[in-house]
């Protein structure tokens, strides 16, 4: 569904990928873990199409389109969403107003029809309650005055509303409690766990993973994916650390 | 990307097109080109206006003639021929209207390729349940249709042009013509004063709460035509009424001259909403064509506890000079300044409001929005002033400034003078640049660029835009995201 191959990456001329490759066949969960500095957070923003993240060399395709060669719009639309380690605050406008227009032009370039008001409504507060998020928040501006916790909430609301074919998710358990993170995780299993699905999880400890459990787990550091393995892996990096791991 | 190659691409796609830049085809009838005496004296024959009305612009012409163009505000203004000019453009139709419909096809499809709102055009064609909205349409200088007058009549409301105002209801006219912009008040309203074409004569009685939304479209058709509209406000004691401005303009190389007056007076316990839409041809990419829009708006609260309320959504024009203010006279009286100002390309504005507190426990609030793009450059000049025998005096200011580019300019220029210790000013002012945060957060959403842009320009103006009546608020959204189309790549 998703694969990179050999994918060299800068940021301000800095080389910080060095060579990733990774297959993510549909139906599977994927796990990228690594210490601080390794490129988990620039792969998830090159795979997004984010300004200033150059690619030097390789390539990607998702679902045998060129990736790398579509607007960060244009990726959205063919089906990729991306869970920001930092949610963005957007003043003055509503998560429903947001998540509507962002909805409804995908689904205008995939020549699907809108949803209504009403329909889309429906379908938010839907969402927001299998999330635990109060329905009130969904009037509130974008994440402006969300706690950490309530930001990665209104992400997996978000997610759960657009409903992507497949899913990056940047260190989506950082700043959740035990109990968001039990939902947070059943909200990824719930809305990304399918045959036509698939998911990159980026992720600096094993306590997601204990949600939301793997296919694959892939140890990035300095840039390239240093051992692969099954959720044992994981556990292991968690006992060991990834210094050990990685040696 | 560095900051020169951002620049340089966002430059080149800062090249919107102005999208309703067309020419409708309706004959004009037109005064001599120039100004003096006689372009006077026609202006007012034409409108077969009485002795004393003459007298009053042939006063303010006189007066005129001694003036000097303001140069305080930070703007560039061409020398302007003012011999080069006509002061009187009449569409040749037939006499007045029953509707709308009847109407010169002509005029109508012009409005239409606007968009001249589906609630006015509902209203127009009889819809039951549409919105009531009055429209005074203004086609170039005279006012060619009025609907529902027979309504407002009902109510004893009193909403004509100008120049029917004048013939009908002259004591009205005589006794508040002048009474809160003075003649002689700066150069473009003494201007106004002498050959003002047309305009709106509103008059709200006593504790008569006006049934409808008020509302007129401005419109500039003739080359080199300068519009002078005049427009009246009189909200007597205990009265309500929310009126609407809108304006578009065709495309045109030559630069035309706007210089409006807007009077606005409030008697006891009065309340006014004045909402203004306005998208006037900013001239091309190169800052060619485009109108200067010279505008004098003030409210006089004069009656204790009255509340005036200007909104404005500023897009388009050239050269924008406009300070909608409030001199709040009466004890108790509210004062209230909304505005959104965007420029883009080689636009300038200069633009504010003055709040002068008078009246004991008098309140003022000022929010003004400012987004530049491209090369224009956008300032903020507001005045807060209060004088030593207002007591108890209230201001609260927020000027916030959205940059998109590193090309453009941005200015708050506050100025606040207190004359009593017992004022409580509050000034806040931000500027920012659009955040690429912000804009990749939207796109990874699926928004493309502009969409992007749109929606957080719309986010940073909420808080003014939400002043507006609905369908008007509408509007101006959509108008915002047209006049930044292209701004970010």
């Amino acid at each position: 569904m998703l694969e990179i191959t050999n994918l060299h990456a800068t940021v301000a001329d800095k080389p910080i990928l060095n060579g990733v490759s990774l297959n993510v066949p549909a139906g599977e969960v994927h796990a990228i873990m690594g210490p601080n500095g390794s490129g988990k957070s620039t792969l998830a923003y090159v795979l997004a199409g984010r300004p200033g993240y150059e690619v030097s060399e390789g390539g990607a395709t998702f679902l045998g389109r060129d990736l790398l060669a579509m607007e960060p719009h244009e990726r959205a639309a063919a089906g990729l969403f991306l869970g920001f380690q930092y949610p963005v605050e957007i003043p003055g406008v509503s998560m429903l107003q947001f998540v509507r227009e962002a909805l409804n032009t995908q689904r205008r370039a995939r020549g699907e029809a809108e949803l209504s008001g009403a329909e889309f409504i429906k379908l938010a507060r839907e969402q927001a309650k299998l999330l635990g998020m109060d329905a009130e928040m969904l009037k509130r501006p974008v994440n402006v005055g969300f706690s950490g916790g309530e930001k990665k909430r209104a992400e997996m609301v978000q997610m759960g509303i657009i409903n992507p074919k497949f899913a990056v998710l940047d260190e989506t358990d950082s700043g959740l409690d035990i109990d968001a993170l039990k939902s947070v995780g059943a909200g990824i299993n719930r809305i990304m766990r399918g045959p036509d699905k698939g998911v990159l999880l980026i992720t600096h400890y094993q306590r997601l993973l204990d949600y939301v459990e793997p296919d694959k787990v892939h140890v990035l550091n300095a840039g390239r994916i240093v051992r692969s393995g099954g959720p044992e892996l994981a556990k292991e990096l968690e006992r060991e650390g990834y210094v050990e791991a990685a040696a | 990307m560095n900051e020169a190659v951002k620049n340089r691409e966002l430059r080149d796609k800062i090249a919107q097109d102005y999208e309703w830049g067309f020419v409708s085809d309706v004959e004009q009838e037109f005064a001599p080109k120039g100004l003096n005496e006689d372009t006077v004296r026609f202006i007012s024959g034409k409108k077969g206006e009485p002795e004393w009305m003459l007298d009053w612009r042939l006063k303010a012409f006189r007066a005129w003639l001694e003036m000097e163009e303001v140069t305080w505000a930070k703007l560039d203004i061409p020398e302007i021929d003012y011999q080069d000019a006509y002061y009187y453009a009449a569409p040749k139709t037939k006499p007045k209207l029953a509707s709308l419909d009847e109407l010169d096809p002509e005029i109508r499809r012009t409005y239409e390729k606007l968009g001249i709102p589906i609630e006015e055009q509902k209203v127009l064609a009889g819809v039951e349940g549409a919105a009531r909205v009055a429209v005074d349409a203004v086609f170039d200088s005279v006012s060619v249709a009025t609907t529902f007058r027979e309504e407002l009549k009902k109510a004893g409301v009193i909403f004509l042009s100008i120049s029917e105002a004048i013939r009908e209801h002259p004591e009205l006219v005589k006794k508040y013509l002048g009474s809160v912009v003075p003649q002689r008040d700066n150069y473009f309203a003494c201007l106004n004063s002498a050959v003002f074409s047309d305009g709106t004569f509103v008059y709200v009685p006593e504790g008569v709460r006006c049934p409808m939304e008020l509302s007129t479209y401005f419109r500039i058709n003739a080359e080199n035509t300068g519009q002078f509209e005049r427009t009246l406000i009189v909200a007597d004691k205990g009265s309500y009424v929310s009126y609407l401005e809108g304006c578009t303009a065709p495309m045109r190389d030559e630069n035309q001259l706007h210089a409006a007056v807007v009077e606005i007076f409030a008697h006891e316990d009065a309340e006014v909403k004045y909402s203004t839409v306005q998208n006037w041809y900013p001239g091309d990419k190169e800052g060619k064509g485009g109108i200067f829009n010279f505008v004098t708006k003030r409210a006089l609260c004069s009656g204790d506890r009255s509340k005036v309320s200007w909104t404005q959504v500023e897009t388009g024009s050239a050269i924008t000079w406009k300070y909608p203010s409030c001199i709040l006279k009466g004890d108790g009286s509210v004062g209230e300044f909304y505005s959104v100002a965007l420029t883009n390309n080689r636009q300038q504005a200069d633009t504010g409001t003055k709040m002068i507190h008078i009246g004991a426990n008098t309140r003022s609030t000022i929010v003004s929005k400012g987004i530049s793009a491209g090369r224009s450059n956008n300032t903020y000049r507001g005045l807060v002033r209060v004088l030593p025998r207002a007591e108890n005096v209230r201001n609260f200011t927020q000027c916030d400034s959205l940059l998109l580019g590193s090309d453009c300019g941005a200015h708050t220029v506050p100025y606040i003078e207190v004359k009593n210790p017992t004022a409580q000013i509050e000034h806040e002012a931000t500027t920012s640049k659009i955040s690429e945060d912000q804009l990749f957060y939207a796109m990874s959403r699926g928004l493309d660029a502009e969409s992007a842009v749109a929606l957080i320009v719309n986010g940073f103006a909420r808080e003014v835009l939400k002043q507006l009546p609905m369908e008007f608020a509408v509007e101006a959204q959509k108008l915002l995201g047209i006049s930044l189309e292209g701004s970010v790549g």
